[in-house]
């Protein structure tokens, strides 16, 4: 199975860039595509009706997004493996962006927009630090100095990282990530862990308990005058 | 940049899916090419193509070569390689850096070490602009024609690439003419998108874009001098009635007669002289409110 994880801000244009994957796949692929999301996403339903694929979305509810796609991430290699298909495309809610979906063994794709200031790629540096690529997108929309600078803003975060440049409406400059996901070798062989530790802070906070104070809460907690988190619970 | 290319257009197909007009176009170090159609015809499409190197791989299907091959990955993906500078018809910049900062950004990715060329870019600017830019200002906060001429300067003094595209340049009211001037000279290849007749025709050669397309490239061989002459003489006097509107002037009712159009009137000194159709005894500064 190859395994594609494609994380970024909401509006970004990882669903564009995914059509764009799906439609320019190497022959034999058989995709599958896997949403995870918050309260609300059709990408599932889309996805399927245009191509013909199995599709799939998760809502996290009250949970981090990130953490839900962490935890289901092996059922979802399973359930694509079940349905003999070669391709597993994870796209991710887009949310915080200090998290790093990416995993071991898979092509971890961030996607950013050219619009969406100079300083973003600072602000989402986890997001990019550990991707393989950086797909920037609406491209058309700024100037080509403009589209320069910000390339060398995600630079300055990322020095090394791939990054391809696309209007991905019309799928341009998009054959250099094509060129990765062809040469991306299959997942599973090594057990698939994740790249890097996401602040998660799944606590009770988190999933809906409203109380202030520590004391009332469970899981991974900071009083006021502890330098470090704490863990309270089982 | 001292090397010089040969940036060669393959043909690709149009909306229609037929094959383009032309079978490759050929531009050379000191070439001008016009592109026209109406809008929606593939223009900017066009130049985008050829920003981007295509290879194949755009809508079109069309090929740009460089020397005659597939150029190497650098001058696509690095601009610090990439021989092409385009302006594109954006007038809003939506970083958020100080112009200077800008500037240094992009020096970084393009010219390391130029620092230098900050004050040199702004400068041109301000020359194509009425209202003058300050390398403190937020590039956001700049107007679309001061972004434009911004751009501009950008291209030609931190990009200083031998291939240079311009989409719709006349657009947001700059100084056209000052930028058409800072273009000649050297040995640069320009492609400019435009629909100002004037642009168009004093190009070397014209590409008509259709449906998606080239239908055909117009090399004009001289023909076409006569109507440049003429189109100059309109050129110098509208450029004078507008300076004049946007500093504030109003006109008596008559005096913009269209035989004033005429080309014999049309010569820049028979504008300043008054002798033309505008009356200069008619216009008033400084119109009055209450």
């Amino acid at each position: 199975m190859k395994l594609l994880i494609v994380a970024g801000p909401p509006s970004g244009g990882k669903t564009a860039v995914i059509r764009q994957i799906i439609r320019n796949l190497p022959e034999g692929a058989l995709p599958a595509f896997l949403k995870i999301d918050v309260v609300h996403a059709t990408e599932d339903e889309e996805l399927a009706e245009e191509f013909g694929i199995p599709a799939k979305k998760v809502y996290s509810g009250d949970l981090c997004p990130d953490h839900m796609g962490i935890l289901v991430l092996e059922d979802a290699l399973r359930w694509a493996e079940d349905l003999s298909r070669n391709v597993l495309i994870i796209e991710s809610a887009g949310l915080c962006l200090r998290c790093t979906p990416y995993t071991t063994g898979s092509l971890g794709i961030a996607v950013i927009s050219s619009i969406s200031g100079t300083n973003s790629p600072f602000k989402m540096a986890p997001l990019l630090a550990l991707a393989d690529v950086a797909v920037v997108t609406k491209t058309d929309l700024v100037s080509q100095a403009e589209k320069e600078v910000f390339r060398e803003s995600i630079r300055k975060v990322v020095p090394g990282i791939d990054i391809v440049e696309t209007n991905a409406i019309q799928g341009t400059g998009l054959r250099y990530l094509m060129r990765r996901v062809s040469g991306q070798p299959e997942a599973g062989a090594e057990p698939v862990m994740l790249r890097g530790s996401p602040p998660l802070g799944v606590c009770t906070i988190c999933i809906g308990k409203k109380e202030i104070g520590w004391k009332n809460h469970f899981g991974v907690l900071r009083p006021l005058d502890m330098q470090e988190p704490v863990y309270r619970g089982d | 940049m001292t090397h010089q290319f040969t940036l060669t257009i393959q043909s690709g197909k149009n909306r229609l899916g037929e094959t383009e007009g032309f079978d490759r176009i050929e531009i050379r170090p000191g070439d001008t090419l016009s592109i026209v159609g109406p809008t929606g015809s593939g223009k900017s499409a066009l130049i985008n193509d050829i920003e981007t190197l295509a290879q194949g791989d755009t809508v079109t299907g069309r090929r740009i070569l460089i020397d005659g091959e597939e150029p190497p990955e650098a001058f696509i993906r690095e601009p610090a390689f990439k021989p092409i500078a385009l302006i594109t018809q954006n007038t809003r910049c939506l970083a958020d850096l100080s112009v200077e900062a800008f500037l240094l950004m992009h020096i970084r990715a393009r010219k390391p070490g130029r620092e230098d060329l900050v004050d040199e870019t702004i400068e041109l600017a301000n020359t194509f602009t009425g209202e003058e830019i300050s390398p403190k200002t937020r590039m956001s906060g700049l107007s679309g024609g001061q972004t434009r001429s911004l751009m501009i300067a950008d291209a030609l003094v931190i990009g200083d690439t031998p291939i240079l595209l311009l989409d719709e340049i006349e657009n947001a009211g700059i100084f056209k003419d000052r930028v058409i001037r800072s273009l000649q000279g050297g040995d640069k290849a320009v492609i400019l998108v435009t629909h100002d007749p004037y642009l168009a025709l004093t190009a070397g050669r014209r590409i008509v874009m259709r449906h998606g397309g080239v239908s055909s490239v117009i090399e004009p061989m001289g023909d076409e001098q006569h109507l440049i002459e003429d189109l100059a003489g309109i050129e110098a006097r509208l450029h004078r009635i507008r300076e004049l509107l946007r500093d504030g002037a109003a006109f008596s009712s008559g005096s913009l007669s269209s035989d004033s159009l005429s080309s014999d009137s049309l010569s820049s000194d028979s504008l300043s002289s008054g002798s033309s159709g505008v009356s200069m005894a008619a216009v008033e500064r400084g119109v009055s409110y209450k």
